[in-house]
């Protein structure tokens, strides 16, 4: 049959996914600052530990992911269970609506939204908006995954523990969350990824004084020719891959 | 409870604010002018553009991706293995994964230097900043997202189907054809929006891959917002992409199917 | 006299990873007949429909059709069609669309007329642009029939066709395909774990046990004369007394015979079943008319005929 064929072709494939990201991480420990190879090096590594802006810009990124995630998946979890138990028209649109719609668009109205009410606020952008940012685009994230786990849930548990004396709240504390707990912490895991991530809407909505890592990265990787870079993708893809692989391992468990 | 379901909605209502802005945010006076001004030629061209280089990517990621998605199919019990290696890249970072095709593709990068070194060329080859590359870049960004949803339908096809096609004369090609394709139509439709709308509203990709030279709907809204200060016509071309990605969105639909 | 045999099995045997499913099997199967493959499940009996159908490959053995070893025929080139146990009809297709899918690759005259002939026999005319969704359990179980006939094979393989009915339809679903049978003349190939289903409908039962042929006969040679008391077991209810099996029906209780008394009375609807004790302490059944009224404890002697003895 097909099959042969299919699996070279597979393989194919699957190299295309994984050469290029490949070779940025053979190319962070060449010597050359060219795509010719010249030497075992980390000096690349090494300028990565030196620039401050990349250090500090890092630092925000995950000041944001962390604070962005937490938010998002309590609200998220939260958001799920309500969509679970009671369908709502609304909730479901919204929720479709945020996934299809472009990043651009959702950055673009969100920077809208932050200037009008700001007027009347007398706030500025900063990461306060970014992280308020990074909340409304990973809560649809969080809503999948965990109402995801809520579709396979036998609803008839929770009915059980309300025959055994337990009160809405303590029947969702005690016998829903745990359930939940691999899904939502999977999702974190997602939301983290998306907000460390993000360029597109970041860049719109932050300020002028704070400064995320894809931020510094984009301006790096429209500069030239900088293998440094090299270094930081290497990192970020490697640390982020990790991340990933144990968001799965949770969301099966 | 209720109130925290209100939460997703904030971004529904962004959009509301976006209508004002069309009429007038930044200058009071409301007008439609701004839709008006979509209809200049130079603003049709780099509509045209995007639906074009959207349209060919999610085509491709098709062609490209439905192969893939039958092998981690058939794959017995190394299909989450399979699957996981086509998902973990996708979550590694979008920019980086799009700056690596930079890196290949640009006049210093791999692809040039051991052409050169071979002998095969002598100038290096503008492989960067053109709808190629643009287009190989949204390729390579969402080709997860086509196989997800294939995977998906054909992972839950009935085996005894494709028993009782074989069993009635088929051969393998013709329970392709006649079986396996027709029934994975809703995987295949599910593929095309999750990666059509946003292969249409792309920034980075058309930003880093492309260079001034392609400008795309996505790169146009951004710049209104930036360095033009034109909320007003940004606004209104960002609705006029919602407009066409629900547009689209409607017309592949079908009753009755879920996207989550 | 034999008819000519259309499908034969020469020492087949399939062994999977984890164990043996068929051992050694050599079957000749009369062309036109209704045969049955009745055992347990996990006898091998599916696989062995599997492995004439193309499917899986013997280990070893082969397959004989029509005068013709089969065994390296992929499913698409052999002449005999499958109905599933789950009818695997195509949900995308119609009823009509379902029937004709074979058409296209067998060169046949008269398509249209083949298809709505066949519907009739089935009793689904009227039902061809309905979609499978639409129909009943017993409706899609007809279309799956008239999807294999209608390409004529030379052996129809049915798989437990009738386990996903309810009791009720399945008796007139039996006498239904019977009748089907007889009038086609097609061979039937049926496997089937339900006794009663074998007796009922076939002209020769092949009974298998872990992968075994344990004997072949004819309904009537199988009940009543069983070469092996795994046969004798499963063909019914039997009793087993100094290494002589006799029927519970063929157990008659009168005023003289051996002696026992009365442990249980079982009303069945259209008979009771008295479960007896022995002296010597062995149980005994015996069916009686559902009106007599036996009490536990009554003291009963019972007897039978020596042509109804089944001796091993």
């Amino acid at each position: 049959m097909k099959g042969r064929g299919l699996a070279l072709y597979a393989l194919a494939a699957y190299a295309f996914l994984h050469v290029p990201l490949l070779i940025l991480a053979i190319f962070s420990v060449n010597s050359s600052r060219f795509a010719v190879w010249q030497g075992f090096s980390l000096q690349w590594y090494r300028a990565v530990a030196d620039d401050s802006n990349l250090i500090e810009s890092s630092l925000n990124s995950l000041i944001i992911a962390i604070a962005a995630t937490a938010v998002a998946t309590v609200l998220g979890t939260l958001a799920a269970y309500g969509l679970w138990k009671r369908a709502s028209s609304w909730l479901s649109g919204s929720l479709y609506l945020s996934l299809v719609t472009p990043e651009i668009v959702t950055g673009v109205s969100l920077l809208a939204l932050f200037q009008w009410t700001f007027r009347f606020l007398h706030l500025r952008l900063g990461m306060h908006t970014v992280i308020l940012a990074h909340v409304g685009f990973s809560l649809a994230y969080v809503v999948v995954v965990v109402l995801a786990r809520l579709r396979n849930f036998d609803r008839s548990l929770e009915e059980a523990a309300l025959d055994l004396g337990a009160t809405e709240f303590e029947t969702f504390w005690r016998v829903t969350l745990p359930y939940l707990g691999p899904a939502i912490a999977a999702a974190a895991m997602l939301a983290f990824t998306v907000s460390i991530d993000d360029y597109v809407i970041t860049s719109l909505v932050a300020g002028v004084d704070s400064q995320t890592l894809p931020m510094v990265i984009y301006a790096m990787a429209r500069r030239g020719v900088n293998p440094a870079l090299n270094a930081v993708s290497t990192l970020i893809v490697f640390g982020l891959g990790v991340l990933v692989l144990l968001s799965e391992r949770l969301r099966r468990a | 409870m209720a109130v925290t379901m209100l939460a997703p909605l904030a971004i529904i209502l962004v959009y509301s604010f976006l209508t004002r802005g069309a009429y007038g945010g930044v200058e009071p006076p409301s007008t439609i002018e701004n839709y008006m001004r979509l209809r200049d030629p130079v603003y049709a061209a780099i509509i045209f553009r995007s639906l074009w280089i959207a349209a060919v990517a999610t085509a491709l990621c098709l062609i490209l991706g439905f192969p893939l998605a039958l092998f981690i199919a058939r794959s017995g019990n190394r299909k989450n293995l399979y699957l996981g290696l086509v998902i973990l890249p996708f979550w590694t970072s979008f920019l980086i994964r799009t700056y690596a095709w930079m890196f290949i593709l640009r006049d210093t990068g791999i692809v040039n230097s051991v052409l050169q070194s071979l002998g095969v060329i002598r100038e290096p080859l503008p492989l960067l900043y053109n709808n190629g590359a643009v287009i190989l870049g949204l390729v390579y960004g969402f080709l997860p997202f086509m196989v997800l949803p294939l995977y998906a339908t054909l992972e839950r096809l009935d085996p005894s189907l494709l028993e009782a096609a074989a069993d009635l004369g088929a051969r393998p090609r013709d329970t392709l054809v006649r079986v396996i394709l027709p029934l994975c139509a809703p995987g295949i439709r599910a593929g095309a929006i999750l990666t059509f709308v946003p292969c249409l509203g792309t920034y980075l990709t058309s930003d880093l891959l492309g260079g001034s030279k392609t400008v795309l709907i996505g790169n146009l809204v951004q710049n209104q917002f930036t360095a033009s200060r034109d909320w007003p016509f940004g606004a209104a071309l960002s609705l006029a992409l919602m407009a066409i990605a629900i547009g689209v969105l409607f017309t592949v639909r079908r009753r009755g199917e879920e996207l989550l | 006299m034999a008819s000519e045999t259309v499908l034969e099995l020469r020492q087949v045997s399939k062994a999977f990873a984890t164990h043996r499913a068929v051992a050694d099997v050599s079957l000749q199967i009369p062309r036109g007949a209704f045969f049955s493959l009745l055992g347990p499940s996990g006898c091998g009996k599916t696989t062995i429909l599997r492995m004439i159908a193309g499917f899986e490959n013997p280990t070893s053995g082969e397959v004989w059709l029509n005068g013709e070893c089969i065994n390296a025929l992929p499913p698409y080139q052999r002449n005999v069609n499958t109905v599933f146990q789950g009818y695997a009809l195509f949900p995308h297709l119609t009823v009509q669309g379902n029937v004709e899918f074979g058409l296209r690759h067998k060169k046949g005259s008269d398509d249209i007329n083949r298809v709505n002939d066949v519907l009739k026999q089935v009793r689904l005319e009227g039902k061809s642009s309905r979609r499978p969704s639409e129909l009943s359990g017993g409706e899609r179980q007809r279309v799956a029939l008239a999807r294999a006939i209608v390409l004529q094979p030379d052996v129809l393989l049915l798989d437990e066709p009738l386990s996903a009915l309810d009791p009720q339809l399945r008796k007139q679903v039996r006498s239904e395909l019977r009748d089907l049978q007889r009038r086609l003349g097609v061979t039937f190939l049926f496997v089937t774990h339900d006794q009663e289903e074998a007796l009922s409908m076939s002209d020769q039962i092949a009974v298998m046990n872990s992968g075994s042929l344990e004997q072949v006969g004819t309904p009537r040679e199988i009940y009543a004369q069983p070469r092996s008391r795994f046969v004798a077991d499963f063909l019914g209810a039997m009793n087993w007394i100094d290494g002589i099996g006799v029927r519970p029906e063929a157990v008659t209780i009168t005023t003289q015979g051996r002696k026992a008394f009365v442990i249980g009375v079982t009303y069945l609807g259209s008979f009771c079943r008295i479960e007896m004790k022995l002296e010597s302490g062995e149980t005994f059944a015996a069916q009686a008319p559902p009106g007599s009224s036996y009490t536990t404890g009554q003291a009963v002697c019972f007897t039978w005929n020596r042509e109804d003895e089944i001796h091993l």
